[in-house]
C-alpha cells in the first residue's frame, strides 16, 4: 500500500502524521517514573556487593540506622520472614529479592535503606557495613561447565553443575547428512558479547499501599504493566496482595528496547517497603546501578557451519551455542522457547536442512538473555547466518550480493516453510537488495574498492539480507508463564462522534498514541485528532502482554482493527435503520455510509454514534464500543538488505562507516514518518555494538565496562547520516497488512558492518572479527598482516 | 547538614531557597521547584539529559551545585515557549520528527538553545559535535540534525528568540 486511503484530514494509514505524544515533551510537561511524587514519600537506596561471589557472613546497619532520617535497612533475613527473598524468573528459575546468604555477582542487591529524603537513604547504604568471605568466581561460561568448575546454585540442592538446559531444533541426521556431502563447507566461531540497553532514563518505581483500601499502586518503568500485576500477585499473594488490589501504572517511559520487561529486585523491595511501611516509597536507579545490575543482553558463544556447493547453493546450516546467562536464567523469552526464537537461523535462504543446539550456563554475573531492541535471539541468529553466507561467498570467489541472490527463498515459495519449521508469511528478498544496490550504486563501489586496493586503501563493502521473526505470538506456541502471547485493544465512540481507545501494549517512545489512533481512522474514518489512546494503566487497559519483540503492530494493532470492524459492523446496522434501507445497499467510503447509487443518501460516523446513543433500532443494544483480544495466527517476517561501506584507517585501526543505505520491508505502514524514525534509531543500537558497546568482566567478576565512561554509546558525530528506503509486501494474515519495525534495523545492521570490515581486510587473511570491532582489534590484524601506516 | 540560602532566577523568575550545599542543581530545579523537564539519565556527565541554560551558556545540571548557582539565571525547557508560541526549535523537533520517547529532549533543546545564539547557520558537522554531549537512544539523530537546521532557518529568516 502506498497511497493511504483516507484523507488528510482523516489521517488513516500510510500518512505521515504528526505525533499526538509530543506536545507535552516538548514542554518539559511529560510525566516520567522520577517525575511523580507523593505526599509522605520515601526513598529507598540499594547496598550493593563489590564481590562477584562471596558469602554474607554479617550486615551491621547500626551506623545506617543513627542517620537523622533514615527508617529501615531491609536486608534478605527481613524478606525471608515473609518468603519474599527469592522471586520466580519469567523462565520458571529463581533469583534473589535480596540474599540470605551468599552474592552471585558484583553489584547485586544486598541490603535497601528507607529514608525519609533521596541524599540521606544515600548515606544510609553507604554506611551499612556488610562482612563478606569471597568466593571462588567462573566469568567464562566454558570453563564453568568444566567439570572441576564450583558449582554457583548451591540453593538448588540436586544441582551438580552450572548448566542450566540444553536446547537443540531441527533434523540432525539430515544435516549431518548434507554436510558430509558438502562440496564447500565454512566453520566460524563468532561471539556476540553482552552489551545493555543502556535507555537514557534508567529503571525505577514509587509503591503505594494504601492501607485503609488494601490497595497497592505501583508506578513503574514497565513494558509490560499486565503481566506484571500477575506476577506480582502471584508472587505475593500469600502476604495478602490479590490481583484486584493491585494497579500497575506505567507512566511516559524514557526508552525500554527489552530492559523494562524483567522485575527486578529494586521493584520488589519498593513494594515490600511500602506493604510494611502504608507509605509511598520511591526506588529510582542511577546510571552506574542500572548498567551493572540490570539484565543484559547476547552472550551467545555461537559455532557456527555452512555447508553448499562450488556453484554457491547453500544446503546446510549446523549452529552449537553456550549461552550465559549470569546467574540465574531470567531471560524474558517465550516459555517454549528457551532460546528463543534463534531458530530462525537459516535467514533469507532456502537451505534444505538445519541443526541448532543451544546450551543454557550459570557464570557470576547478572541476568542474562534479555532482548536489545531484538525479537527474541533474532539478531543472534541474523548475525550468525549473514557472517557465515558473506564468509562463503569470499570463500567460493563469488560476489556476496549474488551469492544472496542466488540462496534467496523466492517470492513464488511464499508462504515458505523453513528447514527449522517456521512458515514465513512474504517477503521478496531480491527486490529489496536490488534497491539497496541502485541506491548505493554498488557496481561503482566495487569498481572504487578494486582501485583503491591496488593503491594500498582499505575500503569494505557490506551486506545484511535479513529476515526476522516478530509479533508473538500464536497462542498455541507463545506463553510467558502460562500467558499466552495476545494483545487487546478496547474502544469506546461517545455520542459526539469522538473516541477513546485503550490498548494492553505501552509505548516507550515508539508513537503508540499517533500510530494507534492512525488504525482507528483507517477503519472508521473519525479524524485521527478525534481519537484518545491510552495505554499502561491496568486499572483501566484491558490485559494484553506488552510492547516488546515489535510485537505491537502485529497484535494490539491488529486488535485494533478488529475491534474498530465490529464497530464498524454494528454503525451499518445503526445506519441502515436510519436510512431505511437494507444493509446489503449500502457502500463505505472513509467516514460514512451511503447507499449504492446515491451518494446523497448518507451518514457520517458522527451522525451514526450519536444515533448509537439517541436512536438506536429497537432491539439493539445501545452504545458503540468494541472489544478484542488478538491471538495472531502467525507471526510476522520483515525483512530488509542493508549495504554498508566502511574505509579503514591504516595507523589507528579505526572503522568509519562512511554510507549505509538500508532498505526495510515491514509490509503496509501506518505512519511512514514513524517508520523512518524507528529504522533512524535501530541502526544507530545496530551501530553502537558493531563499534562500541560491550560489557566484559576480568577474572574476578568485576565489570569493566559499568558507566557511561566506558560503556559507550554512539554520538551525533559517530552515527552517520542513515540512508533509508522501503520496498512493501504486505502481510497476508495481518488484518492491516503490517509486520512491525522497530527492531528490524538493529538486527539487520551489525552483520552489514562487520562483513563492510571483513571485506575490507580480507585479502590480508582476515576471515572473522567479533564485536565490537574496536580500533585495537583492527590495528592488531593490520600490524599481524604486515600492514603499517 | 546546614543549608545555605540562595537566589536563583529561573525561567525569568526570581527564586529563593535554603539549600544543603551538596544539593545538585539538577535536583535543585526538580525537586525543589518541581520543574521536572530536567532529566537525569547518567552520573557522569555524558548523556546530558539535565542539561539547562545558566546565563547563556549550556550546562549540565547534574554536576554542579545548586549553591553555585546562587545570584545566577536559569533557563530550562519549561521557560522556552512564550506567550503561548513554541520556540523555533520545538516546532523543529516537532516538525522533524526529532524526539520519540522525549527523555533526551529537554537536554537537546537548552543545549540547541545556547548553541543557535552563537551559531546561527551551523553545518550539519557542527551540529553534530555540538550535541556529542547529548546522547539519544531512540532517534539515530538523523532528524535532530534536521530540527536544530530547521530551527536555525527559522531564527535567521524571522529574527524570532
Amino acid at each position: 500500500m502506498t497511497t493511504p486511503r483516507t484523507p488528510a484530514e482523516i489521517g488513516g494509514m500510510g500518512h505521515s502524521v504528526k505525533r499526538k505524544e509530543d506536545p507535552r515533551f516538548l514542554r518539559g510537561q511529560g510525566t516520567y517514573v522520577d517525575d511523580i511524587v507523593a505526599p509522605d514519600m520515601l526513598y529507598l537506596d540499594i547496598v550493593r556487593s563489590p564481590y562477584a561471589h562471596a558469602t554474607i557472613k554479617n550486615i551491621d546497619t547500626s551506623k545506617a540506622l543513627a542517620i537523622p532520617g533514615v527508617l529501615a535497612v531491609i536486608t534478605g533475613k527481613d524478606l525471608a520472614a515473609y518468603n519474599l527473598h527469592w522471586m520466580p524468573t519469567l523462565m520458571s528459575d529463581t533469583q534473589m529479592v535480596l540474599p540470605v546468604e551468599k552474592v552471585m555477582y558484583q553489584a547485586q542487591e544486598v541490603a535497601a535503606v528507607l529514608a525519609t529524603e533521596r541524599y540521606i537513604a544515600a548515606d544510609g547504604a553507604d554506611a551499612v557495613e556488610v562482612d563478606y568471605d569471597p568466593l571462588p568466581v567462573v566469568v567464562d561460561p566454558k570453563k564453568a561447565l568444566l567439570a572441576d568448575a564450583p558449582v554457583l546454585r548451591t540453593d538448588k540442592p540436586d544441582k551438580k553443575d552450572n548448566h542450566i538446559w540444553h536446547w537443540e531444533w531441527g533434523d540432525r541426521a539430515a544435516t549431518d547428512q548434507a554436510f558430509r556431502e558438502a562440496e564447500v563447507t565454512v566453520k566460524e566461531d563468532i561471539y556476540i558479547p553482552r552489551i545493555h540497553v543502556s535507555s537514557i532514563e534508567t529503571c525505577g518505581c514509587v509503591a503505594h499501599f494504601d492501607k485503609v483500601k488494601g490497595k497497592l499502586t505501583v508506578w513503574m518503568t514497565t513494558q509490560a504493566p499486565h503481566a506484571i500485576r500477575t506476577v506480582f500477585a502471584l508472587v505475593a499473594g500469600h502476604v495478602g496482595l490479590a490481583e484486584h488490589k493491585i494497579q500497575i501504572i506505567s507512566p511516559d517511559i524514557g526508552g525500554g528496547f527489552g530492559g523494562k520487561v524483567p522485575v527486578y529486585p529494586g521493584y520488589v523491595i519498593a513494594v515490600a517497603a511500602s506493604v510494611l511501611t502504608g507509605k509511598p516509597v520511591k526506588w529510582i536507579e542511577d546510571r552506574m546501578e542500572n548498567i551493572q545490575a540490570d539484565s543484559f543482553a547476547r552472550d551467545y558463544h555461537i559455532t557456527a557451519e555452512l555447508a553448499g556447493k562450488k556453484d554457491g547453493q547453500l544446503t546446510a546450516l549446523r549452529i552449537k551455542t553456550i549461552a550465559d546467562h549470569g546467574y540465574t536464567d531470567a531471560a524474558a523469552n517465550p516459555s517454549k522457547f528457551p532460546a528463543g526464537l534463534f531458530h530462525i537461523c537459516t535467514g533469507s535462504y532456502d537451505l534444505k536442512a538445519a541443526h541448532v543446539e543451544v546450551d543454557g550456563v550459570y557464570t557470576n554475573k547478572p541476568p542474562g538473555g534479555i532482548a536489545y531492541r531484538c525479537s527474541f535471539r533474532v539478531t543472534e541468529a541474523v548475525h550468525a547466518i549473514e557472517r557465515m553466507a558473506d564468509l562463503m561467498a569470499h570463500e567460493i570467489g563469488m560476489d556476496a550480493a549474488e551469492f544472496r541472490m542466488k540462496n534467496f527463498i523466492k517470492p513464488e515459495q511464499f508462504p515458505y516453510k523453513s528447514a527449522l519449521g517456521w512458515e514465513y508469511d512474504s517477503g521478496d528478498y531480491a527486490a529489496a537488495l536490488n534497491k539497496a544496490m541502485e541506491k548505493i550504486g554498488y557496481a561503482e563501489l566495487k569498481k572504487e574498492q578494486a582501485e583503491k586496493r591496488k593503491r594500498g586503501e582499505l575500503m569494505g563493502i557490506g551486506i545484511s539480507s535479513f529476515t526476522e521473526i516478530v509479533g508473538a505470538g500464536p497462542s498455541k506456541h507463545f506463553d510467558i508463564l502460562g500467558l499466552k502471547m495476545f494483545d487487546s485493544a478496547e474502544i469506546r465512540i461517545h455520542p459526539t462522534g469522538k473516541a477513546i481507545a485503550r490498548f494492553g501494549t505501552k509505548s516507550q517512545g515508539q508513537g503508540h498514541e499517533t500510530t494507534y489512533a492512525q488504525i482507528i481512522a483507517e477503519e472508521l474514518g473519525i479524524p485521527v485528532d478525534d481519537i484518545a489512546i491510552e495505554e499502561g494503566d491496568t486499572d483501566t487497559a484491558p490485559y494484553g502482554l506488552g510492547t516488546y519483540a515489535s510485537r505491537s503492530t502485529p497484535t494490539a494493532g491488529a486488535a485494533g482493527a478488529v475491534a474498530a470492524r465490529k464497530i464498524k459492523d454494528k454503525a451499518k446496522k445503526i445506519a441502515a435503520y436510519l436510512l431505511e434501507a437494507h444493509e446489503d445497499d449500502l457502500e463505505w467510503e472513509p467516514g460514512k455510509f451511503f447507499v449504492k447509487g446515491s451518494p446523497d443518501r448518507a451518514k457520517t460516523i458522527q451522525e451514526i454514534s450519536l444515533a448509537a446513543y439517541t436512536n438506536h433500532p429497537q432491539g439493539m443494544e445501545a452504545g458503540l464500543e468494541a472489544v478484542s483480544y488478538y491471538d495472531p495466527p502467525n507471526l510476522t517476517y520483515p525483512f530488509g538488505s542493508y549495504i554498508c561501506v566502511v574505509d579503514i584507517d591504516k595507523g589507528t585501526g579505526e572503522v568509519k562507516v562512511r554510507r549505509f543505505v538500508a532498505v526495510d520491508d515491514c509490509g503496509n505502514i501506518i505512519n511512514p514518518m514513524i517508520v523512518e524514525g524507528q529504522i533512524h534509531g535501530g541502526l544507530t543500537m545496530g551501530l553502537g555494538p558493531s563499534l562500541y558497546e560491550e560489557i566484559q568482566y576480568d577474572e574476578s567478576g568485576n565489570i569493566l565496562q559499568g558507566s557511561f565512561m566506558n560503556y559507550l554509546l554512539p554520538t551525533a558525530v559517530e552515527t552517520p547520516n542513515w540512508e533509508t528506503d522501503k520496498t512493501c509486501t504486505p502481510s497476508p494474515h495481518h488484518p492491516l497488512g503490517a509486520k512491525g519495525v522497530g527492531e528490524s534495523a538493529t538486527v539487520g545492521a551489525p552483520a552489514a558492518i562487520v562483513n563492510a570490515v571483513v571485506d575490507a581486510l580480507w585479502h590480508l587473511g582476515v576471515r572473522h572479527i567479533d564485536i565490537p570491532i574496536t580500533p585495537p582489534k583492527v590495528w592488531k590484524l593490520l600490524r599481524d598482516s604486515g600492514v603499517t601506516e | 547538614m546546614a543549608k545555605i540560602g540562595i537566589k536563583v532566577r529561573v525561567n525569568g523568575i526570581e527564586r529563593a531557597a535554603e539549600v544543603e550545599p551538596r544539593l545538585l542543581l539538577v535536583h535543585f530545579l526538580r525537586e525543589n521547584l518541581r520543574l521536572t523537564g530536567t532529566h537525569i539519565g547518567c552520573d557522569t556527565s555524558h548523556c546530558g539529559a539535565c542539561t539547562v541554560v545558566l546565563d547563556g551558556r549550556a550546562i549540565k545540571s547534574c554536576t554542579i551545585f545548586a549553591v553555585q548557582a546562587d545570584g545566577r539565571e536559569i533557563l530550562t525547557v519549561e521557560g522556552l515557549e512564550q506567550d503561548g508560541k513554541l520556540h523555533a526549535l520545538q516546532e523543529g523537533f516537532f516538525q522533524e520528527h526529532g524526539l520519540q520517547c522525549g527523555y533526551c529532549t529537554p537536554g537537546m533543546l537548552m543545549t540547541g538553545y545556547a548553541f543557535l545564539k552563537s551559531n546561527s547557520n551551523p553545518t550539519e558537522d557542527e551540529i553534530r559535535h555540538a550535541i556529542s554531549g547529548n546522547l539519544c537512544r531512540c532517534t539515530g539523530y538523523v532528524n535532530i540534525v534536521k530540527a536544530y537546521q530547521h530551527a536555525a532557518a527559522k531564527l535567521r529568516d524571522g529574527g524570532e528568540r
